[in-house]
């Protein structure tokens, strides 16, 4: 699933290895129980026997990481941790976060996210993700010594902000709109999906009473006996089968829950664009305005209907003292305005540009992974298929013998 | 139309005409027997003038079937039953089935026969048979009222479900070297329908079956006191092999209701994944295919279900009818030997009474009267000595039926055993059967994505095969 050969990857091999229960006093001091999972890392070139390090990480620890590497890389697509609680859940699944396949599915995910963030030419540099994977203690002290939550705050709040852009980039506006697309259609096929998963098990635990039937039948017969008896027999595996069939479908689920949560992450990045957009708009709106006004003031016409305008006219014109006070002022304004559109811009810019190399990443990674995701659907369902054929091929000969 | 038996509660007492609105639970309460459920919704094809489902798999089915019969070489008598119609009278409605008949048997003067029967007919016939012979196994019919709640005896699925059981039924009796000789059956598969109603109104009169039902009646109060351990036996299997049957009917049902709503929800995905293809570019085709393949795949799982309807349910469900007929053969050939045991009783008392009488009524009162004591009791010997010979030949008759009785019992115990052991091995053989190709279908299916995506990716030239 994800690429080797770059970056931080390169010269190191991550995996989550383990997860345990823990107990402990929270920050209100009660008792909690928690998840802890055990991060190994080994440097490849530590020499021929390279003992692994570790470290243990809570599920929130992996969370502040995400964001801050949401708050410093805003034009990254930054990939997403697995679900905090099980949703598109089919009957028999424990929905529970403390239950042993759901803490599994969610080890597996937190290595996920530890590797993409490793193979990302960008993340994989950043030295808070490198503490992360390698400094035991006191490691958050130094992520909030960034600094990085007063950005968080703001960025959060821009986020959820509504604002309309003027001049959006198109190539931003139909990959958000993309975005949502992608999410609509994953999150129905998840249900589907878990409404299948449902019926599938019906189906195959019901072959379980022929089993108990044919069993019990078996024992008032005297030629058909063996064969029923063993028939029944299959008929109970084929039953159990299901519970492999569809813990392996949910490895498929999560691939699509994976992409499911990307689309936020990309939705984040394009509406991070137009926040950029917006605020070089106001910017030079501004500056428009600001021009505008320097010139009413220096060839005395108004223009332009203002509260001023009117009261000197109402109350009497301004001293020329007074005039060239403003003007002054103004022109300093101007020219800071000016200097803010360019920083703006240059910003708007870098941010596009970098956003749109990541986004293009991105695009190819996606791509190769859900086709990798459809084919191995396929292969499996090719493989519940055998096991069909299998079981029943047992039975038929089963029956046979009767 | 007494069968003999009417003190069997389950069994439908009269002719009654099977278009009795209003609904009539013939089946016990149980909530996981849904027979016919309303959600019912698979088309299978067929509408009401169809003749006979002629797909290859009933087809061999049925030729397997009828492959197992002791007279497989020697069948010259071939029945159909097809051709459903509806009937509107001012009365009534009902459905006619065609019955087709082609023999080469000498007692039937022509070679080929058409004629339309009802239900009613149908019941008729059976009802004569077993008759006529009371402990033999007459084939099940299907039964008169099916619908819970609703009555719904005119949808389609279960006028097909019917013909198929009456085609059923008509064939094992013409496979029957007994039961295939009967008059009634003949007239029943060649007379026009005033024939059949004239023929209907002779047999024994009223008063002479009403005379069988009062016997018959107190012979089962009185119950049999001896019964043969084999008939002990057959007795016990019956009832475990009955319930195990309802098991499996009810297992069947219960798994093709399950397979039906999983064919429900999968029938969503594959528009999903179209709809998804909408908004990709490099994904289009392996998203296409994806909804293909599972749209093919719903369609096998369809065909699948399919056939355990109309072929694996409809004959368990005919061997959990055949139980009761079972039960109600082994309760005839009962009262047969509780007669028989009630007129040896009888004869037993009527020896012992012969001293005791002849001592005090009679001589007080032939002294009132005033006859000669000794002619008196000369008299009464005699009438007494005709009365134990009478007794012991009604006696000597009823030793010979019920000997007939147990022995054409056994006979025919052991043919429907091997019946039902060749019928459901072949049934369930034939299930595992279609399971396979079920799966192997699937699997053809998602091999041919497989393949597709191979042949996509080495056409790109830049994924290596994993």
């Amino acid at each position: 699933m994800v690429e080797k050969g770059t970056t931080l990857l390169k010269r190191m091999e991550i995996s989550v290895a383990e997860a345990e229960k823990r107990t402990g006093k929270n920050a209100v001091s009660m008792q909690e129980t928690y998840t802890v999972y055990l991060i190994e890392t080994s440097s490849q070139h530590r020499g021929a026997n390279p003992a692994p390090d570790s470290l243990w990480r809570r599920y929130s620890e992996f969370e502040l990481l995400r964001n801050y590497l949401l708050v410093t890389y805003p034009f990254v697509v930054v990939p997403p941790l697995p679900e905090k609680r099980a949703e598109f859940v089919w009957h028999k699944l424990s929905a529970d976060n403390m239950d042993p396949d759901f803490v599994e599915r969610r080890r597996v995910g937190l290595e996920n996210f530890l590797l993409r963030v490793a193979s990302h030419p960008v993340l994989s540099n950043d030295n808070i993700f490198y503490s992360f994977l390698t400094q035991e203690q006191s490691w958050k002290e130094v992520v909030f010594e960034t600094g990085f939550q007063a950005k968080a705050d703001s960025r959060l709040k821009a986020l959820n902000a509504t604002f309309r852009v003027k001049n959006p980039d198109k190539r931003f506006a139909e990959m958000k709109h993309y975005g949502d697309e992608l999410q609509s259609v994953i999150s129905q096929l998840l249900r589907v999906r878990a409404r299948v998963a449902d019926r599938l098990y019906g189906v195959y635990k019901v072959h379980g009473n022929y089993g108990r039937v044919f069993s019990e039948w078996s024992a008032i017969e005297k030629e058909m006996g063996d064969g029923l008896q063993s028939a029944g027999h299959h008929m109970d595996a084929y039953a159990a089968s299901v519970d492999d069939i569809l813990e392996e479908e949910e490895h498929y689920a999560d691939q699509l829950k994976e992409y499911l949560f990307y689309t936020e992450a990309l939705r984040a990045v394009c509406r991070k664009h137009e926040l950029c957009q917006f605020e070089l708009e106001m910017a030079a709106q501004d500056l428009t305005s600001k021009k505008q006004q320097r010139e009413e003031l220096a060839t005395g016409t108004v223009r332009t209907f203002s509260l001023k305008g009117m009261t000197s006219k109402l109350f009497g014109q301004e001293t020329p003292e007074q005039r060239e006070a403003k003007l002054k002022t103004l022109e300093t304004q101007i020219e800071d305005g000016e200097e803010m559109v360019k920083e703006k811009n240059a910003e708007c810019e870098e941010f596009v540009k970098n956003a749109w190399v990541d986004i293009e990443r991105f695009k190819e990674q996606k791509d190769r992974d859900l086709k990798e995701a459809l084919i191995s659907y396929a292969i499996m369902q090719i493989s519940m298929c055998k096991k069909g054929i299998q079981v029943w091929s047992n039975a038929k000969e089963c029956f046979s013998k009767m | 139309m007494m069968s003999g038996t009417v003190v069997d509660s389950s069994s439908p007492t009269a002719a009654a005409p099977d278009d009795i609105s209003g609904s009539v639970l013939e089946l016990d309460e149980d909530e996981d027997l849904e027979v016919f459920s309303k959600d019912t919704n698979f088309m299978d094809g067929s509408s009401l003038n169809t003749s006979m489902q002629t797909s290859p798999g009933s087809m061999v089915n049925q030729y397997k079937f009828e492959e197992e019969e002791e007279q497989s070489d020697t069948k010259d008598i071939f029945v159909t039953v097809d051709n459903p119609e509806s009937h509107v009278t001012a009365i009534e409605t009902f459905i006619t089935y065609r019955v087709l008949t082609k023999t080469t048997r000498s007692e039937f003067d022509s070679s080929e026969y058409e004629v339309r029967r009802r239900y009613q007919d149908f019941f008729w016939l059976k009802c004569k048979l077993e008759e006529a012979h009371p402990t033999l196994i007459v084939p099940p019919l299907p039964e008169k009222f099916v619908m819970k709640g609703m009555v719904e005896r005119f949808n389609n699925d279960f006028i097909e479900t019917r013909k198929k059981a009456l085609h059923k039924f008509l064939n094992r009796i013409a496979d029957h070297p007994i039961l295939s000789c009967s008059e009634d059956f003949k007239v029943f598969l060649t007379a026009q329908a005033w024939e059949l109603a004239s023929h209907k109104k002779q047999g024994p009169g009223f008063l002479s079956r009403m005379g069988d039902t009062v016997r018959a009646v107190a012979a089962t109060v009185r119950g049999v006191r001896n019964r043969p351990e084999e008939f002990n036996a057959i007795q016990d299997y019956v009832e475990a092999f009955s319930q195990k049957m309802t098991s499996m009917d009810k297992i069947t049902q219960r798994i093709i209701k399950e397979q039906k709503e999983y064919l429900e929800e999968m029938k969503e995905c594959g528009p999903i994944y179209t709809l998804w293809s909408g908004s990709e570019e490099e994904l289009v085709e392996p998203l296409k295919m994806m909804a293909s393949c599972l749209d093919r795949c719903c369609r096998d799982s369809e065909e699948h279900t399919q056939y355990l309807s109309s072929n694996l349910l409809p004959i368990l469900h005919e061997y959990v009818l055949s139980t009761e007929t079972l039960k109600a053969v082994l309760r005839r050939r009962d009262n047969i030997q509780a007669e028989f045991e009630a007129k040896n009783e009888a004869l037993a008392t009527k020896k012992t009474d012969s001293e005791a009488e002849s001592k005090m009524l009679s001589l007080a009162w032939d002294s009132l009267v005033g006859k000669d004591p000794d002619e008196i009791r000369q008299q009464k010997q005699q009438k007494h000595k005709g009365e134990i010979k009478e007794l012991k030949e009604e006696i000597d008759k009823l030793e010979d039926k019920l000997e007939w009785a147990n022995n054409t019992l056994k006979g025919d115990w052991s043919r429907w055993q091997k019946s039902m052991r060749s019928d459901l091995k072949a049934a369930f053989t034939y299930t595992a059967e279609k399971n396979m190709e079920y799966y192997e279908k699937c699997l053809a299916v998602w091999e041919s994505f497989l393949l597709s995506q191979r042949t996509e990716a080495s056409e790109g030239g830049d994924r290596d095969e994993s």
